[in-house]
């Protein structure tokens, strides 16, 4: 038997039909194409929004960009002053600096995306089911939650790092581990409100099934908070690693990462300052667009995060 | 009161002891042995078996927990496999360094971003109020390590006017504690201006002003005394941080404070000294952290009976 779902959708088309047949001219625009609306109207947000694409192009396209291979060794020029030839100087190896922060972006930027993506899966399992499930599972859960939470950060990171090993992959782990709380508190929260709602409980008498009504009837309705969460949480898990990388502990020479850069620039400080104020001015131009870019999407989205 | 501060101590018991079996299974059941590390491969499998032996590393796990956690509890974590040097007493030294640099920082983060966030509420929207903003902006989005570099390379070798590393003499701790609070500052800033402003519109300030009271006792003695609660916790939360999250500080500088000592740790795989750090670290952050708790239900006591319950 074949189920019909009467849902929003199947209203909104009741609703285009009806007002076909009074003849009545209207405007319709989704929660989304609000949402939009108001970001487009944030201009802060919005050239934030430019930067990152920018920023996400220049990772993608780096070959291209970089003049020259970010592994390239020319011993005749170590260490040297920014010229035509090398825009912002060479490193220690006669490396180029300026295409080794162009590569050290895909580094930032894919971390950023990937911990947040291992982060959002665990927080939205764990929170969704806490939320749901109530009484011993949730308790369980939060419990869990505070251990995370009371952790000192870099010290957890650190302590994970040391038993995985170092690595791109064991990285993405750590950082996912380290911030997935923040999200399945969020998720619990909605969560637990959601699921007192008539249309849950409407599924429910339908007999639609638990992992239905999770996926299909509360996750949905907290895509909003999730995009928020996902686009703050981005530029901490860049800064997790650009510090963990400037420890020695995240990702090793000789690939460029803007942490360990300038973990290697700093005995050049005297004569070389440049070699380590370019990669922190990617990270903070990295950083400052995604929080801005993620508090517009926050008033847009939903105005009852702020905090 | 009490049932709530039993509550709160039973958590923070179970946190802690949550926290010493997440640092024991990642830290003593790692793969990699430590004692052969330690004997750079030299020994013969036979001094091996025995050194493990004397450290209690070839017992079943549970049973090597119950000695970890009984030395913890103790503050006797042995000795350090490198050094050979008595766990708690490096932890106990480093970690007088370290708490004089997160005091001196967090002086500077709440002398700088509390009165920023009070001035940039009082003029909102005008000129100084974005700057300030921007400011606390550039402040939390800049990497602590890199800020203490610009610091070293202005103050330090253009100016050359305090010195880079080292840490004996006041003139030492300038550096670090600005760049280790200067984050703080900005997130500080930020939170008394949300909270001065939420405040500023409430019905008894306008009484307040009614009343006839000036403009600077409205805002220091009824504005400001309400919105001081969620400054408090804030500020007590960033000093945590700031005790348990200075090592990228203290490795620009190079001080020998707590996070150094489990950086170093860490690198050589010394595993007493590195658990010895982790629990310790994790220990005081949860401390501070129920202090805080406590000292905000006890001056809110909203907290105590409704929703900071659940």
């Amino acid at each position: 038997m074949k189920r019909t779902r009467i849902g929003f959708f199947n209203k909104q088309r009741q609703f285009e039909q009806d007002m076909l047949e009074r003849g009545v001219e209207y405007e319709y625009s989704s929660f989304y194409a609000d949402s939009l609306k108001q970001l487009k109207k944030n201009k802060m947000a919005m050239g934030c929004a430019v930067i990152l694409l920018l920023l996400i192009l220049i990772a993608i396209f780096a070959p291209l960009l970089a003049p020259y291979d970010p592994a390239y060794q020319d011993y005749t020029a170590v260490l040297a002053e920014p010229s035509s030839a090398h825009l912002l100087g060479t490193d220690e190896y006669g490396r180029d600096i300026l295409s080794r922060i162009i590569y050290g972006s895909r580094v930032s930027i894919s971390i950023g995306i990937v911990a947040q993506i291992v982060a959002s899966l665990v927080g939205i399992t764990l929170g969704s089911l806490a939320g749901y499930y109530g009484g011993v599972i949730d308790n369980v859960i939060s419990r869990i939650m505070e251990i995370f939470q009371a952790f000192p950060d870099l010290i957890f990171a650190m302590a994970i790092m040391t038993f995985m090993g170092k690595g791109v992959l064991n990285l993405f782990i750590a950082l996912g581990l380290l911030t997935w709380v923040r999200t399945a508190r969020m998720i619990r929260g909605s969560v637990m409100q959601l699921k007192e709602k008539e249309y849950i409980e409407a599924s429910r008498a339908c007999g639609a099934s638990t992992f239905w009504i999770i996926a299909k009837g509360l996750i949905p309705n907290c895509l909003s908070t999730i995009i928020v969460m996902v686009t703050l949480g981005i530029p901490n898990a860049i800064m997790y690693e650009a510090s963990l990388s400037f420890l020695g502990i995240g990702i090793q020479p000789p690939t460029p990462s803007w942490g360990n850069m300038i973990s290697a620039a700093q005995t050049f400080i005297s004569y070389r300052p440049l070699y380590s104020i370019m990669p922190g001015v990617a990270i903070m131009i990295t950083v400052i667009a995604f929080n801005i870019f993620g508090d517009g999407l926050r008033d847009a989205l939903d105005p009852k995060l702020k905090t | 009161m009490l049932s709530y501060t039993a509550k709160r101590l039973g958590q923070t018991v179970f946190v802690l002891i949550g926290i010493s079996l997440i640092t024991f299974v990642l830290l003593q059941v790692v793969p990699g042995d430590p004692v052969a590390l330690m004997l750079e491969k030299r020994a013969d499998p036979e001094t091996i078996a025995k050194i493990r032996h004397e450290l209690g590393l070839d017992l079943p796990y549970h049973i090597q927990y119950y000695n970890f956690l009984k030395g913890a509890v103790r503050l006797d974590f042995g000795t350090s496999y490198f050094t050979k040097e008595v766990v708690s007493v490096a932890l106990i030294r480093s970690f007088k360094v370290t708490v004089k640099l997160a005091c001196m920082a967090f002086v500077f983060a709440a002398a700088i971003g509390i009165p920023c966030g009070i001035f940039s509420a009082v003029k909102r929207g005008k000129r100084i109020d974005s700057v300030v903003m921007v400011l606390s902006i550039i402040g939390v989005s800049a990497p602590a390590f890199w800020f203490a570099i610009i610091l070293q390379i202005i103050f330090g070798l253009k100016l050359d006017i305090l010195p880079i590393s080292g840490f004996d003499g006041v003139s030492c701790y300038i550096l670090p504690s600005v760049a280790l609070g200067a984050r703080y500052a900005g997130s500080m800033a930020r939170i008394t201006r949300t909270s001065m402003l939420e405040v500023m519109g409430q019905d008894y300030i306008r009484t307040a002003k009614a009343k006839g009271a000036s403009r600077w006792s409205v805002i220091m003695k009824h504005a400001l005394k309400n919105a001081m609660i969620p400054i408090v916790t804030l500020i007590g939360t960033d000093f945590g941080y700031m005790l348990t999250g200075s090592m990228l500080i203290e490795k620009v500088f190079s001080i020998p404070g707590i996070g150094k000592l489990a950086v170093d740790a860490m690198s050589n795989r010394d595993l007493p000294l590195l658990e010895g750090t982790v629990m310790y670290i994790a220990f005081v952050f949860v401390i501070v952290n129920l202090i805080v708790d406590l000292s905000y239900a006890f001056l809110d006591p909203r907290i105590r009976y409704g929703k900071g319950a659940a």
